[in-house]
């Protein structure tokens, strides 16, 4: 159960207390989240949607330890990452957070294969150990063939289909989802969307997405909607 | 280990821009070998030159003589184990151009005195036995082709007419930098062929039992000889070697300039690639940080990538210039010892891996500092 009440929930894997964000930008200062609360539970899928500058990325960052709130707490499996040092929380990552942006960021003078084995460098797997993980995540979105292609060899589906067998490879505890199919076209952005589902579904994986598209926020179990650095529950 | 794929695959990612730096830091490093190497020529004898060894020479000048008689003297003087002499001879072979460095020796003492330059008993003592024999060094043997049983014409200078010798014997040195160009022939055939100069030596080499005695022996000799006709100047055969080097000029001063120079072009060539390869790369900094790489990982894969350029353009010039030098004295006789050590090979390798270092630590500090926000802001 997906909730922004701020109430105590036994069971969330999220946790999110308080939240917020200001940015200074020359002398003014913009509260971009204020005072949000979140508790998202194991194996659901979570679309936040609201206007541009709304804070939809901002609160994505904070969730995956990619930036520092002004104040509150993000709590995720137990762990507070908003007190980690910069060092524990590049671990942290590495071991709990699957990102998938709307650029795909796969690195161009890497292939499919070494991309996807990317994090798992970080890992002491042996190399026949990242191989089977890397082939297994290839397989589950459907590239098993393209291993050995590079980034410019394959179309954009193909490519986002490449970052989330990346983000999954580690086997994180939730996906963070940056508009994932905002650079595709409609098929290959349904495509993607069926891959996200059945992670949710068929894996229980923890999905948190952003998007402007309201037919990929109507997959998730929720969509909350971001509204002057607060949120609103918008359907269910 | 399994990141060194990853490094490789960045240092290939603009192949033009990665071939011309270590183009670069190959060309200086191979500048740098050639530079080593001649320097250490221009001072070979100061690094062989023994410290147990005097040079005893005419107080006016070196090209003045000295008395045969002050052999006998020189051997009474206290800490003096052996003296032996030699005389400068001056001849060309065939043309101008050939230089090298020929002696007249006392063949009795001066394999004494010099026991570094090695030779078979059985060719020394042929030597010994024909007063038109001579013996010569391996690169200078090696330069025009001799083996010993050749006849060799050489042409006077100051002494005129051809001088004919048998080559009797090839010697060769015992440790790396010693002179093996020079040739050498019998004081007494120079002596009984010449008509003026009869009776006297080019110098002395005095041997000493202790180099500890070498300034009170130095001061024994030269007191010993002063105010007679032919008064002396002693002094090391390291300190007389290190003079006639400096004649050139302080050549040591201007090779640490170039090399300065050439070192610094290295940081700024090898500096702003590094700059600029991360420069265009922040946003996949930024992504592998979002995957995990803590900011060390970050900051040593950069750094990895200025090194293995250093290192491969550094280990390419230096052994460059290793191949040349086995080429032997390119100047035709003036560098007689012209070879690149393995220990200098290694110091121009260490050279490049300091300069990969310090020029990939700025760009590799930006690196790691890189907030991940910020550089996923420039995707």
């Amino acid at each position: 159960m997906v909730s922004i009440d701020g109430k105590e929930h036994h069971n969330s894997l999220v946790r999110v207390r308080n939240l917020s964000k200001l940015y200074r930008r020359g002398g003014e200062t913009i509260n971009v989240l204020q005072g949000l609360n979140l508790d998202v539970e194991k194996g659901e899928f979570v679309a936040f949607m609201g206007p541009s500058g709304s804070g939809k990325t901002t609160l994505l960052n904070l969730l995956g330890g990619l930036d520092t709130p002004t104040s509150g707490t993000v709590t995720v499996d137990g762990d507070e990452i908003t007190n980690m040092s910069g060092r524990n929380l590049a671990s942290w990552r590495a071991r709990h957070v699957g990102f998938i942006f709307q650029m795909y960021n796969l690195i161009p003078v890497l292939t499919a294969f070494q991309n996807i084995e990317l994090p798992l460098l970080l890992t002491k797997l042996s190399k026949a150990q990242r191989r089977q993980h890397v082939e297994t995540a290839l397989t589950l979105v459907g590239l098993g063939d393209r291993m050995k292609h590079y980034p410019r060899q394959l179309s954009g589906g193909q490519e986002q289909r490449v970052a989330i067998a990346r983000a999954i490879v580690t086997d994180p505890t939730f996906l963070l989802c940056d508009e994932p199919t905002g650079d595709l076209d409609r098929k290959a952005a349904e495509e993607i969307l069926d891959l996200l589902t059945e992670l949710e579904s068929n894996h229980g994986k923890t999905i948190l997405m952003v998007t402007h598209d309201p037919l990929a926020a109507e997959r998730a179990d929720m969509t909350l909607h971001l509204d002057k650095g607060a949120l609103v529950e918008a359907a269910s | 280990m399994k990141y060194l794929p990853f490094v490789f695959r960045n240092l290939f990612r603009k192949k033009t821009r990665t071939i011309l730096t270590v183009g670069s830091i190959a060309v200086a490093l191979f500048l740098f070998g050639l530079l080593v190497t001649i320097e250490r020529s221009l001072n070979a004898g100061v690094d062989v030159a023994g410290v147990d060894r005097l040079i005893v020479r005419n107080k006016i000048s070196l090209i003045m003589p000295l008395p045969l008689a002050y052999q006998e003297r020189l051997r009474q003087i206290d800490h003096v184990s052996e003296a032996t002499y030699a005389s400068w001879f001056g001849a060309i072979y065939q043309e101008p151009k050939n230089f090298f460095p020929q002696f007249a020796i006392d063949t009795e003492t001066y394999r004494t005195v010099f026991p570094e330059f090695e030779i078979s008993e059985e060719e020394w003592q042929a030597f010994l036995a024909d007063q038109a024999g001579a013996v010569v060094g391996r690169v200078t043997a090696e330069r025009f082709g001799w083996e010993v049983g050749d006849r060799i014409p050489l042409q006077g200078t100051f002494l005129s007419g051809t001088w004919e010798f048998n080559l009797r014997a090839i010697y060769e040195g015992s440790r790396p930098g010693d002179d093996e160009s020079q040739f050498w022939f019998h004081a007494k055939f120079l002596d009984e062929s010449r008509n003026w100069g009869k009776g006297t030596v080019g110098w002395y080499t005095v041997k000493i039992d202790d180099a500890d005695h070498a300034v009170a022996v130095s001061k024994a000799v030269d007191e010993r000889f002063g105010n007679s006709a032919y008064e002396t100047s002693t002094e090391t055969e390291q300190a007389f070697a290190a003079g006639f080097a400096k004649q050139i000029g302080n050549i040591r001063m201007l090779i640490l300039s170039i090399g300065a120079v050439v070192l610094f072009t290295l940081l700024l060539v090898t500096g702003n690639t590094m700059a600029m390869a991360v420069r265009e790369r922040v946003p996949e900094l930024g992504v592998l940080k979002t995957l995990g790489f803590g900011d060390r990982t970050v900051l040593f894969l950069v750094l990895a990538e200025s090194l293995v350029i250093a290192t491969f353009g550094g280990a390419l010039g230096v052994l460059l210039a290793k191949l040349f030098t086995l080429g032997g004295d390119p100047t035709g006789g003036f560098l007689p010892v012209f070879y690149l050590s393995t220990g200098e090979m290694i110091f121009g390798i260490v050279i490049a891996i300091v300069v990969g270092l310090v020029a990939g630590s700025i760009p590799a500090l930006t690196a790691m500092n890189l907030r991940i926000v910020d550089a996923l802001r420039r995707v």
